[in-house]
């Protein structure tokens, strides 16, 4: 891969998704786009990437696809979900009882383990028994990921990571050496391609955001875009969730008392976003 | 420094979850099927047993009945590591009082993920 090649690639997946591609990950480059060319009819890479900096769309997607990562697994870090179980949920249900209405978005789900652990949690809540409307919705850029988010079918080794194993017998159904997540939870999520560069009209206001080890990865004008949306759906008491590592914009502060990575809106943000909504 | 024995009538087996446990700071003790394990646990009573099913002499699963029987019922904890990996098995071994079921193959991921469910890290 030559660096003009490189460069191309870098320039084309920061318009289409945001993600900084910096040199140093030019290997990982090349062995996450052999299978592109593959597909696609190439020799090899160099010849896929021959088609930048205008590919056509369908291989535009699949080299963005390929490049994003999928790293997930069922209750990931367990501390988030720790806390969203055992604080937030029974503080939610208190602040939105007049409403009995509850939205959380999983911002890149991958291939939905996030949103399905979500799913139990709320289950067990069993915050519908008690006529709570709940929506769940769960995005990923990689519609390869939805996919497998929406069917629902995991490997012995994935289930293994993260899940309990009474969570596993109640939720899910084994298929010889894999397993399926039940109609009951799947019914609970929907999933969706959507690209965080875009427009969040469609979402409405959101109570809860999970948007994990995802924006770090973006260049700082798109970041601040996406934390400036992130910020405009989010209710005036909503929680934004990061990953552990991740900081938030500044018109985020950490949440009192919550483990790293939780943030609400800045009381100055938050007063704004109120008066704006009347 | 937490105690876990390791019942498995696999040698090779055996070596590799004590690796993997001693560089998650366990201490290790071996034992190759049931009737050992329990020889093990009379002498000095592990924190944790990684405990395989099919076994000569005394199989996992007998092992783990005679124990809740023996001891107070819930300690120490349990977490079966095995290639019997369907719902049935499943089921059977938490009526018999497992704490958690690791499906072989494993790696150290799912049984640093199994143990941390636990509570053992």
């Amino acid at each position: 891969m030559t660096p003009a090649a490189f460069a191309n690639l870098a320039d084309m997946l920061r318009r289409r998704s945001g993600l900084v591609l910096t040199p140093d990950k030019m290997p990982l480059a090349n062995s996450r786009l052999a299978p592109v060319a593959h597909l696609f009819g190439f020799k090899g890479v160099a010849s896929l990437l021959a088609e930048f900096p205008y590919p056509r769309e369908e291989i535009a997607q699949a080299v963005t696809e390929a490049m994003t990562t999928n790293e997930t697994s069922f209750f990931r870090d367990r501390e988030p979900f720790a806390y969203f179980r055992d604080v937030m949920l029974p503080a939610l249900t208190i602040a939105r009882a007049s409403t009995r209405r509850l939205r959380i978005w999983c911002a890149a789900v991958a291939t939905g383990q996030e949103a399905y652990s979500l799913a139990m949690l709320l289950d067990e809540a069993n915050l519908a028994g008690f006529d709570w409307k709940i929506d769940l919705i769960a995005t990923d850029l990689s519609a390869g990921a939805i996919a497998r988010a929406k069917d629902g079918v995991y490997s012995q080794f994935e289930v293994q990571r993260g899940l309990p194993i009474h969570a596993l017998l109640k939720h899910f159904t084994q298929e010889g050496n894999q397993w399926r997540v039940n109609d009951r939870l799947r019914r609970m999520v929907s999933f969706r391609t959507f690209n965080l560069l875009d427009n969040f009209g469609w979402l409405g206001e959101i109570d809860v955001i999970f948007c994990r080890n995802v924006l770090l990865y973006f260049d700082s004008q798109s970041k601040s875009a996406a934390f400036a949306r992130l910020g405009e759906t989010l209710v005036p008491d909503g929680t934004l969730v990061l990953g552990a590592t991740e900081i938030g914009a500044e018109s985020f502060v950490a949440a009192a008392d919550a483990p790293r990575g939780f943030f609400v809106r800045s009381r100055i943000a938050a007063s704004r976003a109120a008066i704006l909504s009347g | 420094m937490k105690h876990c024995l390791v019942v498995d009538d696999s040698r090779v087996i055996r070596k590799v979850a004590c690796r993997i446990l001693e560089s998650l700071q366990f201490v290790t003790e071996e034992a190759e099927d049931g009737a050992a394990a329990l020889d093990a646990c009379r002498t000095k009573m592990p924190d944790v047993i990684l405990l395989d099913w099919q076994m000569p002499h005394m199989t996992g699963i007998e092992f783990l009945r005679t124990l809740r029987r023996q001891n107070d019922g819930t300690t120490p904890i349990v977490v079966f590591c095995t290639t019997e990996n369907d719902v049935g098995h499943i089921t059977e071994a938490l009526n018999a009082g497992a704490n958690e079921y690791i499906m072989k193959p494993f790696d150290r991921e799912i049984l640093e993920a199994k143990f941390a469910q636990v509570g053992l890290l």
